[in-house]
């Protein structure tokens, strides 16, 4: 069954064109991820899905309504973990899923036994009444994951998850991930890192300037294209980043 | 479409951030109120016994009260909404919530206009226990200087959607807020000023505020309506502006 289904998405911010008339279906219980450089459209493609913009045209469904019409009720059965740490820095780890919960209207005794268990499960739990301030990039970053859990999200978004974590803290978040699609979430995934992408998705679509240049499991493209997933990368959207780097060179 | 239930939520989030702070925080902005009843009051009234036959400290009282107030307010939603929108990105963080664009908006407002209320209740009662205003009717004045916060707390939202950077509240604060709080009636009577002035008077919610406090003060309710009616107005003419500026500003 289809969790999120596009036809002929765009996104226009003024004039410039981020996402290009794309087409993609997610299946429920895979994980999906959304590859390409800097300026792809990525970010776009997620933000509409999570009902945070609407798109400029074409169609966007996700769990079979409208992101137009139905985005309460979308938001209400996804969990999301932003590109930025947007946790509140005057409250602690506690207060900040209390307070996280109020937005699903989860009243504060439920919400305090969820956090609680979220909370042992990103390996936090004694860290319940420190500001969040105080904690380590990767520790912020599991807290996040924890508070994209509080309502039990049928979809996960997650938006490069573990951009800026040392290699043992990008573990951790990895195995976090892997648990929560066992246990039947789908997931939706951007990353520039092509192991996390190999590690954790069951298929991938590779973006560049707003459109998908390519969708498969990461095996068939890589038999389909040569090489590991990371040659696949550079030759679908490398292109113009040797000549514009060439380019550069010539002009010093 | 707003969704009162989530718009609590925002408020509720913004009144927990401010139950850990106003500790902190809280004297000091009382300093400024007692500094301005210190300078004029006991200050110029060496010089200035009375004016309309009531004593100096006296006139300015109901004044303090209605500005802190609206200052209180004005400054929650210029520079504590922008903080919140552009560096800390709460707002993204409610926004992937089922807290829609609407619900945010009208719980800033009302925790701005919340704000102004503490402030207003809390100078009220201290300057009637310093026996400077006259009759208990006073507190008739309580639900307008709320009204009167909406009213700054909407005229702070749409400068905060409007602003390209926080910088930009010098003008506003310069240009706008010092000359309404200069020329509200609250250090001197405008009746008696050039005209122009007495017809700006009239576009200035400071001065409609200051007389609603004023003259239930001094027990004079029929005189404090036209300024009640006005207020009511302001408030509710200016309700549509600062949701579309939002939601062209995080939305769009």
């Amino acid at each position: 069954m289809e969790i999120v289904s596009a036809s002929g998405l765009v996104k226009e911010y003024n004039s410039f064109r981020a996402v290009n008339g794309i087409d993609f279906n997610i299946m429920r219980g895979e994980c999906f991820g959304f590859l390409g450089p800097n300026g792809a459209g990525k970010t776009s493609v997620m933000r509409m899905i999570y009902c945070l913009m609407p798109p400029t045209s074409g169609r966007l469904h996700v769990f079979g309504m409208d992101v137009r019409t139905h985005p309460a009720e979308i938001k209400a059965r996804i969990g999301v973990m932003p590109q930025e740490n947007n946790l509140d820095p005057d409250l602690s780890v506690l207060e900040n899923l209390i307070v996280y919960a109020r937005y699903f209207g989860i009243r504060k005794r439920e919400a305090i036994k969820r956090a609680e268990k979220l909370l042992h499960l990103v390996g936090l739990h004694d860290r319940i009444n420190t500001d969040v301030e105080r904690l380590s990039g990767g520790m912020k970053r599991r807290l996040v994951l924890a508070r994209a859990l509080l309502n039990e999200p049928e979809l996960l978004i997650l938006d490069e998850p573990t951009t800026g974590l040392d290699p043992l803290s990008r573990r951790q978040v990895w195995d976090m991930v892997k648990a929560e699609q066992k246990k039947g979430r789908t997931l939706i995934l951007t990353t520039h890192y092509m192991e996390e992408a190999q590690r954790l998705c069951n298929r991938v679509a590779i973006m560049d300037s707003g459109n998908i240049v390519a969708t498969g499991s990461p095996e068939e493209l890589m038999e389909r294209f040569g090489g590991n997933l990371e040659d696949v990368y550079l030759k679908l959207t490398g292109k113009r980043l040797n000549t514009e780097t060439g380019e550069a060179y010539g002009q010093s | 479409m707003v969704n009162l239930k989530r718009a609590m939520s925002v408020w509720r989030r913004n009144l927990t951030v401010y139950k850990r702070l106003y500790k902190s925080s809280m004297v000091l902005n009382f300093v400024e109120p007692v500094l301005y009843l210190l300078a004029f009051g006991i200050g110029l009234s060496t010089y200035l016994k009375e004016i309309n036959g009531i004593p100096y400290i006296k006139f300015i009282a109901p004044g303090i009260v209605a500005s802190s107030s609206a200052f209180a307010a004005t400054y929650e939603c210029t520079y504590g909404t922008y903080v919140r929108m552009h560096y800390q990105k709460t707002f993204d963080a409610i926004l992937s919530t089922p807290v829609g664009i609407n619900d945010l908006v009208l719980g800033e407002i009302l925790w701005g206009a919340t704000k102004g209320l503490i402030y207003g209740i809390i100078i009220l009662f201290v300057t009637g226990i310093s026996g400077l205003l006259n009759s208990w009717m006073v507190i008739l004045s309580i639900p307008f200087i709320f009204i009167s916060g909406i009213v700054f707390a909407e005229l702070s939202i749409i400068t905060a959607a409007t602003v390209p950077g926080i910088d930009s509240f010098n003008y506003f604060y310069t240009l706008f807020m010092t000359p309404l709080f200069l020329f509200g009636g609250i250090f001197f009577p405008l009746d008696n000023l050039p005209s122009l002035i007495t017809t700006l008077a009239f576009f200035n919610p400071i001065y409609h505020s200051v007389e609603i406090v004023r003259s239930l003060a001094w027990g004079d309710l029929k005189g404090s309506i036209p300024h009640m009616i006005w207020i009511t107005a302001v408030c509710i003419a200016l309700s549509i502006l600062p949701f579309r500026l939002m939601y062209k500003r995080l939305i769009k």
